[in-house]
Formats: structure tokens, C-alpha cells, sequence
């Protein structure tokens, strides 16, 4: 089962590394939409540094939402998803690890580069560490709960706004945690709550939507 | 191979796609060294019928079953002992075809060397380069190459011929016959001419039959 885990995201990499232009459009896309709010709402320091961490984890949300039309669409496409389907390991197991792979490749490069966009908006030191720890803790559920949505669009054809409208509102407990933590730590108040409840709903998003990733990409296929 | 007897049977199955009834009542049964050959005009309902008896759709009614086991119960053994090459070729378009087969190759875990397929397939030159720079025609050969490896018994195809050459299709036939003279099973959609030794081959024509 392990085995299987690792050829999957073996495969997902190097498929990614070898379409690298697809891997980097979230990445800009949420450097740009960072860039857009200091133009947009003004030089007033005060303000910036109070929607700083707001502004980053929505372009997250909306980057992470951009790179999910292709999670499954492409494998379903060229047939790859029914041949996964229909292999003696765990379903569950080989979607996890496509979903695994997704994190690193679309989300762990915003996390590594959100702390310069948070000096982009004056946030001190503190908040900017705040910051990468709750897009850390919090990005592995954007993918999981994505996952679900998706599975159950794989299928459909122009569903981009579908999956907006089916997964930005399931989103909406980890953008507030995520978040209001970070804007915390930036005015220098303890953050441990927060933190505790984004791991918990991070943990709940593993241990519930693998189940239903799989069963999503079943009917998707039917 | 298992040198096991397999069987798989399904009853009083009815497909629908959407709101359309394609077929009602079809039974019928496939056990080791047989081959079973659907045929009948487009839209008839044969993938649906191939994609019900893997187990990717489900049936409206009836029932599939696998050494006599209901197939939603032993779908793990089922699956150990089943490859399916369907319309689209299942290959990752920015890997290569070797890649792309020991891929499939590890999933299964049990799989045969491929080297001696590329070759029987003409893809010996071609296997190192992505498969989105291959023809229609390689790219078949590749996804057949996935099942041929397979150690698998049951061997389903949907219209394996298309895109192949003359030479492709009778290299497929031989492979074919060899399968099941090998105690294999084989199910397979076609429109064209049975290249498959008269005997081992029941054919079952679906009427196209309007819902």
C-alpha cells in the first residue's frame, strides 16, 4: 500500500516537473493578487499591515482553487483515472497520494513565498512567522476538502465555476482560523487557539475526505 | 498464469446512459479459454456493457458475479485478475512509453517484461519519447502493451483494432489467440472481422435498439 502511495506521487512529480508552465501559474497568480492589494488599498501603513494576512490567505484560497480544475480532469481525460480505478490497491490510497502531491506542487511553494509578500504589506517579524505556520498547518485541508469537489466535477466539462461555488464556502473555517491567527500573532497576542483548531480541521479533512474523494471519482467515472 | 478456472457471469443486466434505456436483459457467461466478442451498431450500448462488467458503471438491475461472488464484494481479486484497455488509452501524454507501461507494470506488482512487447509492437524506437508525440496508431499499440504485460486472465477490450495497422491487427489477433489458449478469458468490443481461431469465439450481436 505504501509502495503504491509513492509510485503514485512518483508519477505526479515528475509529470508535474515536466509541465512545470502549469505548475507555476497558481504560484504567480497568487504573487500577483498579493502585489494587486498594497495598489489597491493604498500606502497607509496601518492599513496594509491589518489586511496583510486577510489578503494572503484568500489569494491562497483563490490560487489553490485555480490549480484544482486540473487535479483530476487531466487523468480523467486520458483515461488514467479509470485505470487507477480499477487497480487491485485502494482506491483512497492512490487518490490521497495525487492529493499529496498536489499540496507540494501547487501549495508548498505559496507557503515558502508568502513571508515575502507579508513584508510586502509591513508585517512585522512575528506575524510573518505566524503567517507560514498557518498556511502550513492550513493549506493541506484546502487540498483535501478540493479534492472532493474536484473528484465529483472531474467529469463535467466547464466546471471551474461549479468547484468555485461548491468549495469556497467548505473553505471558509480554515480562511477565518488561518487568518485571524496570523492578523493575532501580528499584533503580538498568543495564537495557540487558532493554531489547535486549524491542526484539528486539517486533521478531520484527512481522516474524512479521502473516503469521499473516492467515492466522488466512482460516480464520476460511471 | 493461475492455472485456476475462472468464471464470470452476469444476469438480467439493463444499461442506461442518462434517460436512455441502451439494453434490457442481458445474460450471459465467460469462463477460462473462451473469448466473447459484442458487437452491434454505435450507441448500442457495448462500452456501457464492457464498463459495467468492470465495474466502473453500475447496471440498472441484474447482477455480475465473479467465481460466483457478487463483483462489488471480491472487487480487490477481481481486479488482481482483470486489465481493461478502454476508448481513451489510459498513458500520461508527457511520459514515455516505457515509463508509462512500468508504471502500470508496478501497480499491478506481478507483470511480465515488457521489452519483447515494444518490440512485437514496433515501439521499440519510440519508447523513450513522450507519448503526446506519438500517432493515433502508437498510442494504441502502447495501451494494448499495458494489458499484454498484464499477468492478468481476463482480458477486456474496447475495439482493441481501432487505429492499428494490417500488420498491428494480426500481430493482436495471434497475441489474442494465444491468451486464451493459454487458459485466459477474453472480452472484447469490435466492428471488424474476427481475427480469432473459429471456436473459441462466441460472438453476442446487441441489437441497437431504440429506448
Amino acid at each position: 500500500m505504501t509502495s503504491a502511495f509513492l509510485l503514485i506521487m512518483r508519477r505526479e512529480l515528475t509529470v508535474a516537473f515536466r509541465r512545470w508552465a502549469d505548475v507555476a501559474l497558481p504560484l504567480v497568480f497568487f504573487s500577483i493578487v498579493c502585489t494587486l492589494f498594497p495598489l489597491a488599498v493604498g500606502q497607509n501603513a496601518e492599513t496594509l499591515r491589518n489586511v496583510g494576512p486577510g489578503a494572503i490567505w484568500v489569494a491562497a484560497l483563490l490560487a489553490t482553487l485555480l490549480s484544482l480544475n486540473t487535479l483530476f480532469r487531466d487523468d480523467f481525460d486520458d483515461g488514467s483515472l479509470e485505470q487507477l480505478a480499477l487497480s487491485q490497491q485502494p482506491l483512497t490510497v492512490l487518490l490521497l497520494a495525487k492529493t499529496c502531491s498536489h499540496w507540494i506542487v501547487t501549495e508548498l511553494p505559496l507557503v515558502v513565498i508568502a513571508p515575502v509578500l507579508g513584508l510586502g504589506f509591513g508585517m512585522t517579524g512575528n506575524g510573518i512567522g505566524a503567517l507560514l505556520l498557518t498556511l502550513l498547518i492550513g493549506t493541506p485541508a484546502l487540498s483535501l476538502i478540493g479534492s472532493v469537489g474536484a473528484a465529483l466535477t472531474a467529469g463535467l466539462r466547464g466546471a471551474s465555476g461549479l468547484l468555485a461555488l461548491l468549495l469556497l464556502p467548505l473553505t471558509v473555517p480554515i480562511l477565518i482560523f488561518g487568518a485571524r491567527a496570523a492578523s493575532l500573532a501580528d499584533e503580538g497576542i498568543a495564537i495557540d487557539g487558532p493554531l489547535f483548531m486549524l491542526g484539528g480541521l486539517t486533521m478531520l479533512a484527512l481522516t474524512l475526505t479521502p473516503f469521499a474523494t473516492a467515492a466522488a471519482v466512482r460516480v464520476s467515472l460511471d | 498464469m493461475d492455472s485456476r478456472n475462472f468464471r464470470l457471469e452476469w444476469s438480467n443486466l439493463s444499461l442506461w446512459r442518462g434517460d436512455r434505456c441502451l439494453q434490457s436483459n442481458l445474460s450471459g457467461s465467460l469462463a477460462s479459454g473462451q473469448a466473447l466478442t459484442l458487437r452491434g451498431p454505435n450507441g448500442c450500448g457495448k462500452t456501457t456493457l464492457l464498463r459495467s462488467l468492470c465495474g466502473l458503471s453500475l447496471p440498472e438491475t441484474g447482477e455480475i458475479r465473479w467465481q460466483g461472488e457478487l463483483l462489488s464484494r471480491v472487487r480487490t481479486d477481481y481486479y488482481a485478475h482483470m486489465a481493461y484497455s478502454g476508448h481513451s488509452n489510459g498513458l500520461k501524454s508527457d511520459l514515455s512509453t516505457r515509463e508509462n507501461l512500468s508504471f502500470a507494470a508496478r501497480l499491478r506488482k506481478r507483470e511480465r517484461d515488457h521489452a519483447e512487447l515494444l518490440l512485437g509492437l514496433n515501439l521499440q524506437d519510440c519508447a523513450d519519447i513522450p507519448v503526446r508525440s506519438l500517432s493515433a496508431g502508437q498510442r494504441r499499440r502502447a495501451s494494448l502493451a499495458a494489458v499484454l504485460a498484464s499477468v492478468a486472465e481476463l482480458w477486456v477490450l474496447d475495439e482493441p483494432y481501432t487505429n492499428l495497422d494490417r500488420a498491428g491487427c494480426e500481430w493482436l489477433g495471434q497475441r489474442l489467440n494465444a491468451h486464451i489458449s493459454n487458459g485466459g478469458l477474453l472480452l472484447l468490443a469490435a466492428h471488424q472481422a474476427s481475427l480469432l481461431d473459429p471456436g473459441i469465439e462466441t460472438s453476442v450481436e446487441l441489437s441497437g435498439i431504440a429506448a
